[in-house]
């Protein structure tokens, strides 16, 4: 694959010190350099590299995500779908919704979704990845192993795995927890009673989530040098005060764009829910974007549905801010 | 890092800590032994009361029921096509704008990486609904390159961040002692910058293979009508109506899906745990 560079009308111009990076106000970023006229198709170089991104974001993002508005504020259902002309509708359609019981109980859940979820993901990543620093070579090998292990199986075929390990009948899960003692277990189904359903799912999106935190924030302290805990150990620390004042403040950074991911991640999950359990039994494991879809999908209210997206959005957004604002102190060199 | 030797009472104090590794292990690698084992086992055993957690029997009647159930190669080809067009078309376009970002200097390059940075963040569950009206409106509605097209836009600017942390980690002294060597700038990047690139392109590649390869819902969003056009994702969790509780088949489905990924993970664990982390954390 050559890369787009390779044109050969420009072999000649040689892209003169825009390379360099240099930090004195340089003259080459203006759209027309005032140096001759051959310089002016070097300048445009970045530009036509990325108009293909460009037009990608606009056109498969950002106007989708303006249509989303747009049908937000309008009356769309099939009618409109089959044969056009939708109806401004203004606010309509988020009175309706905000003022749909229905849609608050699903925030409500998808809030504690969230939750319960990240502070799983959280608690055990973490857990894992200091774990993971104190193992000999061997057995970090087995763990990590077996983090990418689950990290790697695909979405689906994760959730039709579980869907096999609490079936009623013949699960493992159900055999294990009698086996246990818990007797009432015995051909328990787990999708039909809403609780076991929400705890199938958590548990299914922890499985999936915890090895992405656990390796990360491994990685993160392998770039420790060692010596700092050797030298803090030497010093008289405790394993409590060396966690406290040396891992911990290395690790603030990287756990804050961690954990505003997950949020987003376990947010906006839908590909479990739908697979597992469709939203049921009786909408009890029906969060925002499982919620959406229903409206738009199933009655056919694609300005409901939008409207929702919309305010998973704006809800998102509040979690963004959070990870960008951890970004750019990353990002010390953007 | 371990210069004490093992002590009876050092391997007491640090039973709980393997303990703890063990049980991380085995909880990460369960629910992946027993999708194979139940794939290989026969009916007769799935079907035990108690379960059998070692093979005792293997059998290939679930894959063979699985690979000649309705449609299992259509839809396998089809998630082949589309992931394969996804990827390369995420790597043709990031390679441009990695290289805009990390190697030549112009104005409004700041907002060009903090879009990419917004975008990929964006929440596609969410544009669900407009991605379903304008696919219709369109004429694009059942067919698969709609869904390369949504996965290419999903996939790009993951790429186009990891390329260009890999793009910066390679000195720029190397192109530019080439360009003084008489190579033009494109030149020195095609026989200079790319192979030392390849590592990247592999992670970032492998990174659009799994998430196209397992994407869901736009796959059951946008292909209704034209059932052959399904991909495999949609295909799977649909496996009460194709395979019954017939969790043979249903496990050997789910382990060929899965396989392609599980072995180029594996294969490149090292590389790849390393280079996603980095490139979805660090930028």
């Amino acid at each position: 694959m050559t890369p787009p560079a390779a044109r050969p009308g420009a072999t000649k111009v040689p892209v003169p010190t825009a390379t360099t990076a240099a930090p004195a106000p340089s003259p080459a970023p203006a759209p027309v350099p005032p140096g001759g006229r051959r310089a002016l198709p070097g300048s445009l170089w970045p530009y036509l590299l990325i108009a293909p991104t460009v037009l990608g974001i606009t056109a498969l993002l950002a106007y989708p995500l303006a249509r989303n508005l747009l049908i937000s504020l309008q009356h769309y259902g099939m009618a409109e779908l089959i044969r056009g002309g939708a109806h401004f509708a203004g606010l309509e359609n988020y009175r309706e919704i905000l003022g749909d019981a229905e849609f608050w109980r699903v925030t409500r859940r998808t809030l504690w979704w969230t939750a319960i979820n990240v502070v799983l993901i959280m608690v055990i990543g973490t857990a894992v990845a200091l774990m993971l620093q104190r193992l000999g070579r061997r057995m970090r090998t087995l763990v990590l192993s077996g983090l990418v292990l689950a990290w790697a199986s695909p979405v689906i075929a994760t959730t039709t795995v579980f869907q096999w390990l609490f079936s009623s009948r013949l699960g493992v899960v159900n055999w294990l927890l009698v086996r246990l003692g818990f007797e009432s277990f015995q051909d328990y189904s787990w999708l039909a009673h809403g609780p076991a359903a929400f705890t199938v799912l958590v548990l299914l999106v922890v499985w999936q989530s915890v090895p992405f935190v656990a390796i990360t924030l491994h990685s993160a302290l392998t770039t420790v040098p060692t010596e700092l805990f050797e030298s803090a150990r030497i010093d008289g620390a405790g394993g409590w005060r060396i966690f406290h004042s040396i891992t911990l403040p290395l690790l603030r950074p990287i756990f804050g764009l961690v954990l505003s991911l997950e949020v987003i991640w376990v947010f906006r999950c839908f590909a479990q829910i739908w697979a597992v359990t469709g939203g049921g039994p009786g909408g009890a494991t029906t969060t925002l974007p499982v919620y959406a879809y229903q409206v738009a999908r199933s009655l056919h209210r694609y300005d409901l549905g939008a409207a929702a997206a919309t305010v998973t959005v704006l809800i998102l957004i509040a979690a963004l801010i959070l990870y960008f604002r951890q970004m750019f102190r990353q990002e010390a060199e953007l | 890092m371990r210069p004490v030797p093992a002590s009876p009472s050092r391997v007491l104090r640090r039973l709980p800590l393997h303990m703890g590794a063990l049980l991380t292990f085995a909880v990460c690698a369960f629910p992946v032994y027993w999708m194979v084992l139940t794939a290989f086992k026969p009916t007769a055993d799935i079907q035990a009361e108690t379960p059998l957690f070692l093979p005792t029997s293997l059998t290939l009647e679930h894959f063979s029921a699985a690979v000649n159930a309705d449609g299992f190669w259509l839809f396998w080809r089809n998630s082949l096509i589309v992931t394969a067009g996804c990827v390369l078309l995420a790597l043709a376009v990031a390679l441009g704008s990695a290289f805009a970002v990390a190697r030549l200097r112009w104005k409004g390059r700041r907002g060009f990486v903090l879009m990419v940075f917004i975008a990929q963040v964006a929440p596609w569950e969410a544009l669900l609904i407009p991605m379903y009206v304008i696919a219709r409106d369109t004429d694009m509605l059942d067919r698969l390159p709609t869904l390369t097209l949504v996965y290419f836009m999903i996939t790009l600017p993951f790429t186009i961040v990891t390329l260009r942390s890999f793009l910066t980690g390679i000195p720029r002294e190397l192109e530019e002692a080439a360009q003084v060597d008489g190579c033009t700038r494109a030149a020195a990047f095609r026989r200079v910058t790319l192979p030392l690139l390849a590592p990247g392109l592999l992670a970032t590649s492998l990174f659009g293979f799994i998430t196209a390869w397992n994407e869901f819902a736009f796959a059951n969003m946008l292909i209704i009508k034209n059932q052959d056009d399904r991909t495999l994702p949609v295909w799977l969790s649909s496996f009460s109506n194709v395979f019954g509780t017939d969790w043979g088949a249903t496990m050997a489905a789910s382990t060929l899906f899965a396989l392609p990924v599980l072995i180029l993970f594996l294969v490149l664990q090292r590389r790849v745990a390393s280079g996603l982390a980095g490139g979805a954390v660090k930028g």
